[in-house]
């Protein structure tokens, strides 16, 4: 599955993964930013936010066709609206839309193929994101392949005794959330057998250090570079 | 007979680690699950709980550390069972469950490892040491930033007793240890249990890992307790082998 | 409708990210309030669980299968608060993970789908559980579902993505099949569950607070209309046959148009707050 990839890709050794995530996650934002702002006529600056990531993705030693077909996903959506724009005679805008939506996409596809969910979750924690959107973010994404694969597993045993129906789906869907709910009450119990008390101990921040912020100055600098003279 | 968990005279001898009279459980729709058992078991002792599914004994481990609460009397290392002291029990009767799934649900082995000892009190530095230690101990020091998904049932199980080691118990709960494990990984989970010093129930149906780990053996019949000796002999007395 | 990065303009995501922020602390902290840390296995089991069932197919015809979306079906069963929790949750592994949905957007999407979704679940369950379960959850998944796409869409058309007066007019009814079609899958999915073990989904709340969930939603309902509305706006024909846009007027009466919307929205609160306490005395 998709994200199973990029959870591969996550656990390299590259200079990239091992920067803070706080430091990725603040270049990430600067970048989307820059980009979103940057008017659709300069053309020049698309293409060098283009080798701004492809460069970023090969110092993280990452497959930059694999990240470029992960963010093309999103073109069928774009290219809809892209194409309604060009008609509408806006051809440059139309072009900025596709480009800006499919460089978004690399630019996230970068953070989290190089920094593990645990790294960006604790960096969106430490800049105050309530602590319980995290815990249930960090749970959601635990169990969200174990659940996706009973419920294929489910499909295909029910597959196997007659035609796909909408009764079927349902029923389906029924039994999925009732183990659902008493896997909770396992992890629950599995809570509480190791002393679990009421509340998550939270993780104690490393500092940034001096590589992290160089880094992001570079990105910084050229994000804003480019926004500026292209 | 129920006793009273507040009794001031211990019901014990001083080295039982656990020990259990008369204890009851029904559950929310009426059945009647546990109906009055009695058990002990000393320290450094293994015990086995055989019996058909649905008998009762995965109903009756959970008491042992206070996940479930009937009626009756239960002591662990000589401390009664009341609410007072399920924090400080907790501590002492570390429980392997059968779903290593359900067990292992912090997004990486380390953390997940680490959420006893960091619920203990102890500092997150202290905490992760303790963690990798135990990791090493059973083998899995490679995995420390591994999401549990990625481990196999064998691993998962063996980091699964590592959160538990981690706690520094008296007890090992282990509730049908080898279920999903194929001949290899049952083998060396077996080496790792056998190489741990505490005391041990072990809820199975594998009689050859009973024979392997215990010298004792409970049998369970529909809440009660049907049988009990030398786990050699209750096997035979039971018909309690897949062949 | 999962907004990608790139198609809002910068005062609509800025503004929704701003929006949205606030927001969701209040229903995290809403949520623990109810709960502390102890259903945290279950909101994160719960959101994993709608990620699987949103790939069930639930076929509605020759060659055509509807998905759950899953919104109502969590407001239903969890309360508004986890619900909303759990959907942003989702949404922010989304648009990270999955490239589904952008990340300057998603205080847009979180605002439509985990906020204004969630929203008129829970009022449309609040106001018609009474009277019909049934129909009261038909209701909240399609007014969640019709809701958040339409706050979409205006959002889109707000930034400026043109749009010709078909595509607006197939938009809705697309939106108008899938919100059918996800009240009825909804429905089906509830009554499986129930089925299985009635304690899982909670009842409806007593009759005495109809009158708020009435007005709340009706507000919501013109929130949205007010929105799309605003987003055609008096030079809306212009733009819906692609002659441009009037970079000058169309800001500000964009801005007269919600003004307008939150004023009906306030006098209808109070209406119904003055309505309610008039009832209990």
């Amino acid at each position: 599955m998709h994200h199973l990839v990029i959870d591969r890709w996550s656990r390299g050794s590259s200079s990239l993964h091992q920067r803070d995530p706080r430091a990725k996650l603040a270049a990430l934002l600067t970048f989307l930013i820059v980009l979103s702002t940057t008017r659709p006529a300069a053309q020049a600056a698309f293409a060098a936010y283009a080798v701004l990531l492809i460069i970023t993705a090969s110092r993280a030693r990452l497959p930059i066709l694999g990240l470029a077909g992960r963010a093309a996903l999103v073109l069928p959506f774009s290219a809809t609206f892209a194409l309604l724009t060009w008609w509408s005679g806006d051809s440059m805008r139309a072009l900025a839309l596709a480009e800006k939506s499919f460089l978004s996409g690399m630019a996230a596809l970068l953070l989290v193929a190089t920094t593990p969910l645990t790294g960006w979750t604790a960096a969106l924690e430490s800049w105050h994101v309530p602590r319980m959107l995290i815990l249930v973010i960090q749970f959601v994404y635990r169990y969200l392949f174990v659940i996706a694969e009973q419920a294929q597993r489910m499909r295909w045993a029910a597959l196997c005794r007659g035609r796909g129906s909408f009764g079927l789906a349902a029923g389906l869907v029924g039994v999925l959330f009732a183990r659902s709910w008493q896997r909770a009450d396992g992890i629950y119990h599995a809570m509480l057998a190791r002393g679990f008390r009421g509340r998550f101990v939270p993780a104690v921040p490393v500092p940034l250090g001096a590589s992290d912020a160089l880094f992001l100055s570079a990105c910084l600098a050229g994000c804003l570079g480019i926004r500026i003279l292209l | 007979m129920s006793g009273h968990p507040h009794t001031a005279v211990s019901l014990s001898s001083l080295n039982q680690a656990i020990h259990v009279r008369g204890l009851r459980y029904q559950y929310p729709d009426g059945t009647q699950a546990l109906n009055g058992i009695d058990f002990h078991l000393d320290a450094g002792e293994s015990v086995a709980l055989f019996g058909a599914n649905g008998s009762g004994k995965t109903t009756f481990v959970l008491h042992l550390n206070g996940l479930l609460r009937g009626e009756g009397a239960i002591e662990i290392c000589g401390l009664p069972l009341t609410d007072a002291t399920l924090e400080q029990i907790r501590s002492k009767v570390g429980v392997v469950f059968q779903d290593s799934e359900e067990q292992l649900f912090m997004p990486t082995v380390l953390e997940d490892v680490a959420f006893g000892p960091l619920n203990l009190g102890l500092s997150p530095d202290d905490a992760l040491t303790r963690a990798r230690t135990v990791l090493k101990r059973v083998g899995m020091a490679h995995a420390v930033e591994r999401a549990p998904y990625h481990l196999s049932a064998g691993e998962k199980k063996r980091v699964a007793i590592a959160g538990v080691l981690a706690m520094d118990p008296e007890i090992l709960v282990l509730d049908e240890p080898t279920t999903f494990l194929d001949p290899p990984t049952r083998r060396d989970l077996l080496t790792l249990l056998r190489g741990l010093p505490q005391a041990k129930v072990v809820v199975t149906h594998d009689a050859n890992l009973a024979r392997a780990l215990t010298t004792r053996a409970v049998f369970f019949d529909q809440g009660r307790i049907a049988g009990e000796g030398d786990v050699i002999e209750i096997v035979q007395r039971f018909h309690w082998e897949y062949s | 409708m999962h907004i990608p990065d790139g198609f809002l303009s910068t005062p609509v995501w800025a503004t929704l990210d701003v929006i949205s922020a606030p927001a969701v602390a209040w229903t995290a902290r809403r949520a623990q309030r109810d709960t502390q840390d102890h259903r945290i296995p279950l909101l994160g089991v719960m959101g994993a669980f709608v990620f699987a069932a949103q790939m069930v197919n639930f076929p509605v015809g020759p060659g055509t299968s509807g998905h759950l979306v899953g919104g109502a079906l969590l407001t239903v069963v969890l309360g508004p608060a986890a619900a909303s929790l759990v959907l942003t949750a989702i949404l922010v592994l989304q648009a990270l993970i999955f490239q589904d949905g952008g990340v300057l957007a998603l205080g847009a999407n979180i605002f439509n789908m985990a906020l204004a979704g969630v929203a008129a679940a829970y009022l449309s369950y609040r106001l018609w559980g009474q009277a019909s379960r049934s129909t009261a959850i038909f209701a909240a998944g399609a007014l969640s579902v019709m809701t958040s796409a339409c706050l979409a869409l205006g959002q889109l058309l707000i930034s400026g993505v043109p749009m010709t007066a078909g595509v607006w007019w197939a938009s809705l009814g697309l939106f108008l099949i899938s919100a059918l079609m996800e009240g009825a899958i909804t429905v089906a999915a509830v009554r499986a569950i129930e089925r299985l073990n009635p304690a899982w989904v909670g009842g409806p709340q007593p009759a005495s607070s109809r009158t708020v969930a009435g007005v709340g939603l009706a507000a919501l309902i013109l929130l949205v209309v007010g929105t799309l509305l605003a987003s055609i706006a008096p030079d809306g024909i212009q733009r819906l046959t692609g002659q441009g846009v009037d970079s000058t007027t169309w800001p500000q009466r964009t801005k007269g148009g919600l003004a307008g919307v939150a004023m009906i929205f306030a006098l209808c609160y109070l209406a119904g707050k003055l309505k309610s306490r008039r009832r209990s005395a």
